[in-house]
């Protein structure tokens, strides 16, 4: 095997119900001491509970009032991410680096105008008249400039409009296996000297009724008064959407001290895969990726498990499994769930757990435990690894390992 | 072990060793090809749904495909299973079932079509819900599951991984119309740096439907010329006037040269490089200098160790948009200078349509098979020549060449831009 080049984060972009920068989300994670309360809006879209986006001003990292207008609004919480990644790597502005900086991006699909899918369904009525939808309700009830946004590269489209990265364009779909190829990709490249700076992340607007509708058609939605993530487990699963938007910039270490960036924490290894959920196949899936994982890298010690489960069964429950086993080997493993917290971000959910490991490792500690349950307990060491979890709702399996820079 | 299993940089020379495809030609290479070099379109009038007052009413559909009820996730899979299924028996790699590596899948938007959000509405609801949340309610029944696979963007790879037994987490990829070749790219990474021996990559696409039809429309990128549809895509022609919406699926299998000559399998062309860079001036236009198309040119012919001058063929994105067919000759003159001009370049679209995700995977099952025959496909429809275009378009009629070297682009909204070169099996 080729020499493989060490893979540093440089830059965090983050925004959630939580914090509208990194620095928000670690203030409040990690030195809060008690622990802070997630932020819910259990009425909007009863009996849905979703995270809301902190208010944000867009205009500090979008700043053409045009540019806001062309983009839904997952794409303006994605540039906006991605504008703090790169200015937090000291990117931003830099014409000749931004030039040479590959985008990857996990993305869904673009935000429907339900406003018109109602009239247009109301004028169709019962006729499924397919004339009428096309000669007369679609052509001017759609917006030809927002339907692009349909198109799930938009988002990337617009990081690139509005932040010149333009070494390279990437855009990773399928929920939340989107997120585990955009950071694989991204890691591989860069460790096999295909890429030496990549821009990657992810972002979800929670607050559509055409997403709820997409997840609840495959009964993947809580119903209900906000429950953490493992209580969600035992009470039938489901996810709670979270608003968020999460940007790492991954850097091959000789480029990043070429420039004197400063690495939040490197990554040591992440492998993914696919199973079925048929009984038992997750929790066989993950064990083989945490086998491969470590063939590698060799974490000893405290192990921060800082989980993506979505809540939705049986996945999130074979994760359990998965992470009680660790425990027998590694009694110094601590587990949180991250999105009992912030929400589900699907797309983005790998990436945000890859955002909060790196503000772990810089912080050196493990934010409070989410809620009380025998799962997740304290933790006063100081963190040195973490291991971040992926597991998707319906599919995709992936396993990040990351360390600490000494 | 020769030095032919290692390019110029020392990586792992990957080759292509099965192709597929289902266009709007027909379905398989060979009817395909057939129809391709004999000049003939595959662009007609829309039967599937009712056109009156539209003002595109024509398109490269694929009809000879058994997809009851119609829709774009239902008819993409299937043709991705075909094309796929015929390059794998092709390559005659794995076994039934199991493809020994990843899956590179690039796949349409996923999403409800109106038909089954009707389906959603119009169930008797006992509570006084209207719109959305009378949707919601209805959703929430569980009698709609079925309808998941339309809004899940993993559930083509995945019918696809179960039905081919691929190895991995597959990828699902969308650079609009520049995906099939991002396939290729990723498919050509991954086995340059060591992580398989092989990939399956496939692009495939099929929404010619009411809400995809108009969209393009109202974005005024589609051909109007509905009277003589076979006539309506005219690349580079002087009165070309948009692009012909278009529905197929092109399918690769990538190997490393060593694992295909391992196995005595059959070198179709090897893939010598790829290169992209993205756009940051417009959503759905081109830098006007071309910056980026030709910054993706230049790391395509840098990636693949071959100087402008050895590229004898172009496989060209060519819409038949102004815009893109124009673009597309600045920045080629940029890269290729005088060799542009004695070098054919010919646009499948055409013939074919322009298949939108899968269109740099049908073309590069279209640029292996003209260097295996020596045929170069014609531009059709080229009867007005645009003066400010000076290119060797193989007019209309197919030409019979050996070329050695390809140069294949893909340019998409959203500041896409991938090309691929491929050439002939080391001698």
């Amino acid at each position: 095997m080729a020499h493989r080049n060490e893979v540093w984060i440089t830059g965090v972009g983050l925004v959630s119900s939580l914090g509208a920068d990194a620095r928000e989300h670690a203030e409040k994670l990690f030195l809060s001491g008690s622990g802070v309360v997630p932020i819910i809006d259990e009425t909007r879209y009863s009996p849905y509970p979703v995270h809301p986006l902190v208010p944000l001003d867009f205009s500090s990292q979008i700043s053409r009032k045009s540019d806001q207008k062309q983009m839904e609004l997952w794409q303006r919480i994605g540039v906006y991410a991605a504008g703090l990644a790169l200015s937090d790597a000291g990117i931003a502005g830099d014409a000749a680096l931004l030039d040479r900086t590959d985008l990857v991006v996990a993305a869904g699909s673009g935000e429907r105008d339900t406003k018109v899918d109602c009239e247009v369904l109301e004028r169709l009525g019962s006729r499924e008249d397919a004339a009428l939808l096309a000669k007369e309700v679609l052509p001017s009830a759609l917006r030809p400039t927002l339907f692009l946004a349909q198109l799930s590269n938009m988002l990337a489209g617009n990081i690139s409009i509005v932040h010149n990265v333009t070494g390279s364009s990437r855009t990773f779909m399928g929920e939340e296996m989107a997120g585990l190829a955009a950071i694989e990709n991204a890691f591989r490249r860069i460790q096999a000297g295909q890429a030496d700076r990549i821009l990657v992340g992810g972002a979800l607007n929670a607050e559509r009724e055409d997403l709820l509708l997409g997840y609840e058609i495959g009964h993947n939605l809580w119903r209900g008064p906000h429950r953490l993530v493992w209580e969600r487990c035992d009470e039938g699963g489901g996810f709670i959407p979270g608003s968020v938007g999460a940007f790492v910039v991954l850097e091959a270490r000789a480029h990043a001290e070429d420039r004197s960036a400063k690495p939040y924490a490197r990554i040591a290894a992440v492998e993914t895969d696919r199973a079925s959920r048929a009984p038992g196949q997750t929790v066989q899936a993950l064990m083989q990726l945490f086998a491969r994982l470590n063939a590698g890298s060799n974490p000893s010690g405290p192990l921060l498990a800082l989980s993506g489960a979505s809540g939705v069964e049986p996945a999130s429950g074979e994760e359990l499994v998965f992470l009680a086993s660790l425990a027998v080997q590694n009694p110094e493993i601590t587990v949180r769930a991250y999105g009992s917290l912030l929400g589900h971000s699907v797309e983005a959910h790998f990436p945000l757990g890859i955002a909060l490991a790196a503000l772990a490792l810089e912080q050196g500690s493990a934010p409070p435990p989410f809620g009380q349950s025998d799962i997740e307990r304290p933790f006063s060491g100081s963190v040195q690894h973490v291991l971040v979890t992926g597991v998707g709702h319906w599919r995709g399996e992936g396993l990040a390992l990351l360390q600490a820079i000494e | 072990m020769g030095s032919r299993m290692l390019d110029p940089k020392g990586r792992s020379v990957v080759v292509v060793t099965g192709i597929g495809l289902v266009t709007s030609l027909g379905i398989g290479v060979r009817a395909c090809w057939e129809r391709l070099v004999s000049g003939h379109s595959g662009v007609k009038p829309i039967s599937r749904f009712p056109t009156e007052g539209l003002r595109t009413t024509i398109a490269g559909t694929v009809d000879d495909l058994d997809v009851t009820p119609l829709s774009a996730h239902d008819l993409s899979l299937a043709m991705a299973e075909v094309a796929a299924s015929e390059a794998i028996a092709q390559a005659g790699i794995g076994r039934v079932g199991h493809f020994p590596g990843p899956l590179i899948v690039a796949t349409p938007p996923s999403e409800l079509e109106w038909p089954h959000l009707n389906r959603l509405v119009e169930v008797p609801s006992d509570a006084e819900l209207a719109g959305y949340q009378r949707i919601l309610a209805n959703a929430r029944s569980g009698a709609f599951a079925d309808l998941a696979r339309h809004v899940r963007f993993a559930a083509i790879a995945d019918s696809l991984q179960e039905r081919f037994g691929t190895e991995g987490e597959p990828l699902s990829i969308c650079t609009a119309c520049a995906s099939g070749a991002t396939t290729i790219q990723l498919g050509l990474e991954a086995i340059r740096r060591g992580q398989t021996e092989a990939a399956l990559c496939i692009g495939t696409d099929a929404t010619v439907h009411p809400e995809g039809l108009i969209r393009f429309s109202l974005l005024s990128a589609l051909s109007t010329a509905n009277e003589a549809p076979h006539k309506a895509s005219k690349p580079f022609s002087k009165r070309r006037d948009g692009f012909v919406m278009a529905e197929g699926a092109g399918a690769l299998v990538l190997e490393s040269y060593d694992a295909a000559k391992a196995r005595g399998a059959r070198v179709l062309a090897v893939v010598r490089g790829c290169g992209e860079k993205a756009d940051d001036y417009h959503r759905t236009r081109s830098r006007p200098d071309g910056t980026a198309i030709i910054g993706a040119i230049r790391k395509t012919l840098e990636d693949a160790c071959v100087a402008p001058e050895e590229i004898d063929y172009i496989n060209a994105h060519g819409t038949s948009t102004p815009e893109n067919d124009k673009m597309e000759y600045v920045s080629l003159h940029a890269v290729l200078g005088d060799h542009l001009a004695r070098t054919p370049i010919s646009s499948n679209k055409s013939m074919v349509g322009h298949t939108l995700i899968a269109a740099g995977s049908v073309e590069a099952v279209f640029s292996v098979m003209t260097l295996g025959t020596g045929v170069l496909p014609p531009t059709i429809n080229y009867d007005e020549p645009d003066p400010e275009l000076p290119l060797d378009v193989v007019p209309n009629v197919s030409r019979p060449a050996r070329v050695s070297t390809i140069l294949s682009n893909s340019f998409g909204f959203g500041g896409q831009n991938v090309c691929v070169v491929f050439s002939e099996e080391p001698a």
